[in-house]
């Protein structure tokens, strides 16, 4: 186990070089730089400018000293942002993104087994079509359309909640963005966790433990929910980069600092460093994921283990 | 048991999250601000979003009042020398940073060398380009030292021009003139400008940024002006949506809205009649011609013919819709001792305007078995595109020309303008960053940095020239208006409306004072007692 994790850490090295690589190459092709603006700015300023940031040197020479940077766990100063280091603005933003996505994870997971095994146990009943019904419906809408419909209603009409995130705002700040990003999670694991269990409750092992006289919800939370989870587990892996990368448009609409908002903010505005900085964070961290996904496969399935 | 572990972690996230207990004492004042400040350093900003905030936590020289008169600053009185080149300032003795120190000449000449100091690499290095040496300083030929800048004593200031600059008041209310204090650069280094750190002589001091989200200033217990200062506390919210924004007030979240959503704008002047506050505003938005390039090149005749087949007042009150003048003319109205040149036509009604623009075209060569193709380029944005397409109808039904509209992602429209190959018209704005008709005329000098559409004539450059020799304001004014007047002849740019501010103001604020600049000082306003 230890060596098969090492050796797929080792090969993760590759990978994000070109990673790097490309990413590198890709800022620096876009059209535009990071100082241009409707207000152009005088030659001498711009040069100045270009010289504070390096941005005067040959590109291969950019490559090299980014590279040494990140070695030493440097990511730059951001281009946009000019009071604060790439590592400050992960630093800050990822925590945050962190937990509304842990959060919403959560959520989604409590209600989305919950509902998809009561759905399950109940095949073809009024409950299942409704629960289905439901999970069809979050899977179809898009977050940018659930997002403002709620904010209308919850926080603008009745003023329950506030409509978005800031500093001084109090801890009800993260319910809506929580739920909007969780809705589609629920739906899409109510629809995984149905089918699989179905699919588990007709085995055979199913069947001696119901011989043995157990009850239903005995057999569901010993010898069902188990094997019932592979879908979900192998789901989380995909989910949980899904919650994280594709928070944008929730962090954008309630104004929530994560990194989704800095990931196109910095796209948008050049901000090479920052661009940078998070692509080969996220890369990073979607290698680490997909390899406790597998790690956990094991633990879970011995048959994945001896092979 | 999965179920109850997970049901144990959301517990833990809930209750952490119900930690984070807000805090609010006093008057507290809620902005948005439509995007984030690139830097708190009075040398590093370059947005008019950075210069708000900065303007609540600075003070320069001078400054505004809440309707946009220039009022004593830092110094309460100055003089300026016969020939308008030399400038001498008078400090407040009670002007205080934020930890109690005095505000002296000497902070006012170490910010502003550091302004125009290259390894500074401030945006706005040459704002002050007619003190002495400044250009060389900025382009590295010469020593920061050199600056025409002199503290003759603690409290008196000297500023030495090169030529004298009528606006040169108005310009030291801008953030990049500020003093600085170095005691707090030599114990931070670069770190000077984070909250704790940063020692402001404003009405207020930061206290709090959270990138991407808000900024938090408080009240400087030491400010000189502190007794007038009503509201304790302002967050300003970075909310880039305008909708987003129109959602926190109409959920009572924000007092003041920095924009109005274009679509929501009928909706919300019925609504909020009276908390709507629109007002004229020193910008101009325009459509630039390639001029290096066939067709535009040389052809001001075609130019004209464009020009004048866009239905500027249809444009302006049914397309822009939010109060918006039409522009005839490059300079806005309202700017101080000065008049717009108006553009020829502008007597003229829309009708017999398509009649000389359809026998210029003809002229230009152009007709039903030459029919004139051009590419408009846009930033995306569904605003701009609607322009552009009223623009693209009547230059089809008017002038019977093919428009191909092409939208771009800002920053790629910029390099193709700046680069000047493919691009034939283009969307382009300018805010004016002082009250002065220079800033927005000066920008169309040959060779200029803004000066996209690549204008050079020099007839132009040298009523400019003489404009800036001018000590005597009447003279000086007549220089620029009949450089403007140019200008306009040679229908360089199609300037199509002058903006207007739009902001939502609770009826909780007063305070509150239109004024060209769209200047609004946190120090003017104050919360009745109800909030």
């Amino acid at each position: 186990m230890l060596r098969y994790t090492l050796l797929r850490l080792l090969g993760a090295i590759p990978t994000l070089l070109l990673v790097i690589v490309l990413a590198f190459l890709m800022v620096h092709a876009a059209p535009g730089g990071p100082f241009d603006a409707e207000r152009a700015l005088p030659a001498d300023v711009e040069a100045n400018i270009a010289r504070a940031y390096h941005l005067d040197e040959p590109l291969p020479q950019q490559f090299l000293r980014y590279l040494s940077g990140l070695l030493q766990g440097d990511l730059g100063p951001s281009f946009r942002y000019r009071d604060y280091t790439v590592n400050e603005l992960i630093g800050a933003a990822f925590p945050l993104s962190l937990k509304l996505g842990a959060m919403a994870m959560a959520l989604a997971l409590v209600l989305g087994v919950s509902a998809g095994t009561a759905a399950a146990l109940r095949q073809n009943s009024t409950l299942d079509r409704v629960v289905m019904a439901f999970a069809m419906t979050g899977i179809s809408i898009p977050v940018f359309v659930v997002a403002p419909i709620l904010v209308l209603f919850l926080a603008v009409k009745l003023q329950w909640l506030p409509a978005g995130w800031s500093s001084t705002t109090s801890a009800s700040r993260l319910v809506l963005p929580v739920v909007t990003l969780a809705l589609p999670q629920i739906a899409y694991i109510a629809r995984l966790t149905r089918a699989s269990m179905i699919d588990v409750l007709s085995r055979d092992f199913i069947r001696t433990a119901r011989a043995q006289g157990l009850g239903t919800m005995t057999v569901v939370r010993l010898h069902a929910l188990k094997p019932a989870m592979l879908p979900v587990l192998s789901y989380m892996g995909p989910a949980i980069a899904a919650i994280l990368t594709g928070s944008v448009v929730v962090e954008e609409i309630f104004g929530i600092p994560g990194l989704g908002q800095f990931f196109v903010r910095a796209a948008g505005n050049r901000d090479y460093t920052l661009v940078l900085g998070i692509v080969v964070f996220y890369a990073t961290l979607i290698v680490l994921l997909n390899l406790v996904v597998d790690i956990l496969y094991g633990v879970i399935d011995p048959r994945v283990r001896q092979r | 048991m999965k179920t109850r572990i997970l049901l144990a972690l959301l517990a833990v996230l809930a209750i952490s999250a119900c930690s984070e207990a807000p805090r609010e004492e006093g008057q507290v004042l809620h902005r948005g601000l439509p995007s984030e400040p690139e830097s708190l350093d009075p040398h590093k900003g370059r947005t008019t979003q950075a210069a708000e905030v900065q303007r609540d936590i600075g003070e320069g020289l001078l400054s505004y009042s809440a309707t946009g008169e220039l009022v004593a600053g830092a110094a309460h009185s100055w003089e300026v020398s016969e020939h308008g080149t030399t400038y001498t300032f008078h400090l407040r003795p009670e002007a205080r940073w934020s930890n109690g120190d005095a505000v002296t000449a000497e902070h006012f000449v170490i910010a502003l060398r550091r302004l125009v100091t290259p390894e500074t690499a401030a945006f706005y290095a040459q704002f002050l380009e007619d003190l002495v040496n400044a250009e060389d300083i900025v382009a590295g030929r010469k020593s920061p030292e050199t600056l025409g800048v002199e503290a003759v004593d603690d409290r008196t200031l000297r500023l030495f021009l090169d030529r004298p600059t009528p606006y040169m008041l108005s310009l030291l209310t801008h953030p990049s003139t500020f003093p600085i204090h170095p005691g707090s650069i030599e114990q931070h280094g670069e770190d000077f400008v984070r909250p704790g750190n940063l020692l402001s002589n404003g009405a207020y001091v930061l206290e709090e940024w959270v990138p991407g989200s808000n900024i938090v200033i408080r009240r400087n217990e030491h400010y000189w002006n502190n007794a007038a200062t009503a509201v304790d506390r302002v967050s300003y919210h970075i909310l880039v949506q305008a909708t987003a924004e129109l959602n926190r007030y109409r959920a009572g979240e924000l007092h003041i809205t920095s924009n109005v959503p274009t679509d929501a704008f009928q909706t919300v002047k019925e609504q909020y009649p009276d908390e709507l506050r629109a007002s004229p505003t020193l910008g101009v938005y325009y459509y630039g011609y390639n001029l290096t390039k066939p067709p535009f090149r040389n052809s001001p005749e075609l130019r004209q013919a464009l020009s004048m087949a866009i239905d500027r007042d249809m444009l302006a009150k049914k397309i822009v819709g939010r109060g918006e003048k039409p522009a005839y003319s490059w300079v806005p109205p309202g700017v101080a001792n000065y008049e717009p040149a108006i553009m020829s036509f502008a007597s003229l009604t829309q009708k017999e305007r398509n009649n000389v623009a359809r026998r210029l075209l003809a002229e230009a060569g152009y007709g039903p078995n030459n029919p004139l193709e051009v590419e408009l380029r846009y930033n995306t944005s569904d605003f701009h595109r609607r322009i552009a397409v009223a623009i693209q109808a009547m230059w089809r039904d008017v002038l019977g020309v093919e428009t191909t509209l092409v939208n771009e992602e800002a920053q790629v429209l910029l390099a193709n303008v700046r680069e000047r190959e493919i691009t034939q018209i283009y969307r382009s704005s300018w805010i004016g960053d002082y009250n002065d008709a220079h800033t927005f005329l000066s920008i169309m000098q040959s060779g200029a940095s803004a000066n996209t559409p690549g204008y050079a004539n020099s007839e132009y450059d040298s009523l400019m020239q003489r404009a800036a020799d001018q000590p005597e304001l009447d003279r000086r004014r007549l220089y620029l208006e009949e450089a403007e007047r140019v200008l306009l002849a040679d229908h360089a740019v199609i300037p199509l409306y002058f903006y207007v501010s739009k902001h939502l103001v609770s009826p909780a604020v007063s305070g509150w004072g239109d004024n060209v600049l769209d200047y609004h000082y946190s120090q003017h306003l104050s919360l009745s007692a109800s909030e």
